[in-house]
């Protein structure tokens, strides 16, 4: 068994050497740009003037390439959906109450008055994310993270699945009509400028970039929120 | 600078590959596939940096007109932004089918997992 | 000013290589919470050196989802695993794997 294993991990030590060599070659092969490519001197330059966000990586996630992140609140909602399903598939009913450590005074006191105020920062970040690092991932996260304030704080808690679904369903149906409109009203589809550009660096410019993000932040959350959850209900199991 | 993170990102990859590797704890190997996955988002990370250069937020420091000279590359930015949502989704993914199979063998141990289905 | 830096983010990744060492089970302690607080560590500073390599966007998103939310992802399955655990030796009077 040992000597099986010696070999094994001497088979992984080999595997790891050749892409290690691999990498080497890369980093060594490494010289850092001098100026800015093709692509991102576009977006540098043309970011104020076309789309009038004061953070080109929001303007670049939210509109020059909202088809990914379509797809990646797609595949999200994806992972949360099947985390649920694969977590209820053969649950039972009738739970037995298991003998819970009680939480402490602190953690309960303290999340009661914070995680309305994390979810009030969540939402900061989100609508804020046209201006300032930030945006509707990092956003939908930290609201995510409030509801995980509640749920240690009571382990026992269940949040509404209905309320969670209903906020990720309507925001996610809202983000598509506001794509669909852009293809409309403007150059095309997820295109941000069917509202007026504004003013740089005010909170209600960049035309419909703060909707978009607030749209993205809300599903974001919802499908956190709906993860955690449903991997906190498995002692139903 | 670049070159540190870039080696830092290299070899928490090949880190995270001998912990996937080695370990027969399905717990421990998603661990480390999350370790390889924040490699991979250091080494894009440090392929975008320009040295002397500034975040890509434009202000009143660094202006629209003057942004294509101050900024580092934007792109690399979304692109991990995009792959670190996407990196807690698989996890997500990874545990709930861990939990599953616990439930099934009540083992975490992949050699123990010999059928193909369960 | 760029020397400091550069010291600072050769802190910051062998502090790194560190945890990730210790995550994986070659360095240090065995227990599999510690393990997952490691892994959580590297996130946390690979987010600090995300911020050193000036993108404040990908740093917060690691801090918040790399850090925060999937550690926590590791603890509900672990805890959860480890109940189960619990509740069989009660039940049945032996101890499993």
């Amino acid at each position: 068994m040992t000597g099986k294993n010696m070999i094994k991990r001497l088979l992984a030590l080999l595997l790891l050497a050749s892409i290690g060599a691999m990498f080497a070659s890369l980093l060594l092969a490494y010289v850092p740009d001098t100026d800015l490519n093709f692509t991102a001197r576009y977006y540098a330059e043309h970011t104020a003037a076309d789309i009038g966000a004061a953070n080109i990586v929001t303007a670049i996630i939210v509109t020059y390439r909202g088809l990914d992140t379509l797809g990646e609140v797609t595949v999200l909602f994806l992972a949360s959906g099947i985390v649920g399903l694969v977590l209820s598939f053969g649950r039972k009913q009738n739970t037995t109450l298991r003998n819970l450590v009680p939480v402490g005074e602190l953690l309960t006191t303290a999340s009661q008055y914070l995680a309305p105020i994390i979810m009030l920062l969540g939402v900061y970040v989100f609508v804020n994310g046209h201006l300032t690092p930030g945006g509707g991932f990092q956003g939908g996260a930290i609201i995510a993270s409030g509801m995980l304030l509640l749920l240690l704080s009571d382990p026992l808690k269940r949040f509404s699945h209905t309320l969670i679904a209903t906020v990720e369903s309507f925001s996610g149906v809202g983000y598509i009509a506001l794509g669909l409109v852009g293809l409309v009203l403007a150059g095309g589809f997820l295109d941000s400028r069917i509202l007026p550009n504004g003013v740089l660096g005010e909170l209600i410019s960049a035309g419909a970039i703060p909707l978009i993000y607030s749209l993205i932040g809300l599903k974001v959350g919802a499908e956190f929120s709906s993860m955690l959850t449903s991997l906190s209900e498995t002692e139903d199991l | 600078m670049v070159y540190i993170a870039m080696a830092t990102g290299f070899l928490l990859i090949l880190i995270g590959f001998y912990g996937a590797l080695t370990n027969r704890n399905l717990l421990r190997m998603i661990v480390a596939f999350s370790i390889a996955d924040t490699g991979i988002n250091l080494v894009i990370i440090s392929v975008g940096y320009l040295p002397g250069r500034t975040a890509p937020i434009l202000d009143t420091t660094v202006t629209a007109a003057a942004a294509a000279a101050r900024i580092i590359d934007p792109v690399p930015q979304a692109l991990v932004l995009t792959a670190i949502v996407i990196g807690v989704g698989v996890t997500a993914l990874m545990l709930a089918y861990t939990l599953k199979l616990y439930e099934k063998k009540r083992t975490l141990d992949i050699a123990k997992f010999t059928e193909l289905k369960w | 000013m760029s020397g400091l830096m550069t010291a600072m983010t050769a802190v910051l990744c062998i502090a790194m290589l560190v945890a990730a060492l210790v995550a994986i089970r070659v360095l240090g302690d065995k227990s599999l919470p510690i393990a997952i607080l490691a892994a959580g560590l590297v996130s946390l500073l690979a987010s600090v050196l995300f911020l050193i390599l000036a993108s404040p966007d990908v740093a917060m998103t690691e801090a918040a989802i790399g850090s925060g939310l999937s550690t926590f992802l590791f603890f509900f399955v672990l805890a959860r695993i480890r109940s189960w655990e619990k509740g069989e030796r009660e039940y049945d009077g032996e101890k499993h794997d």
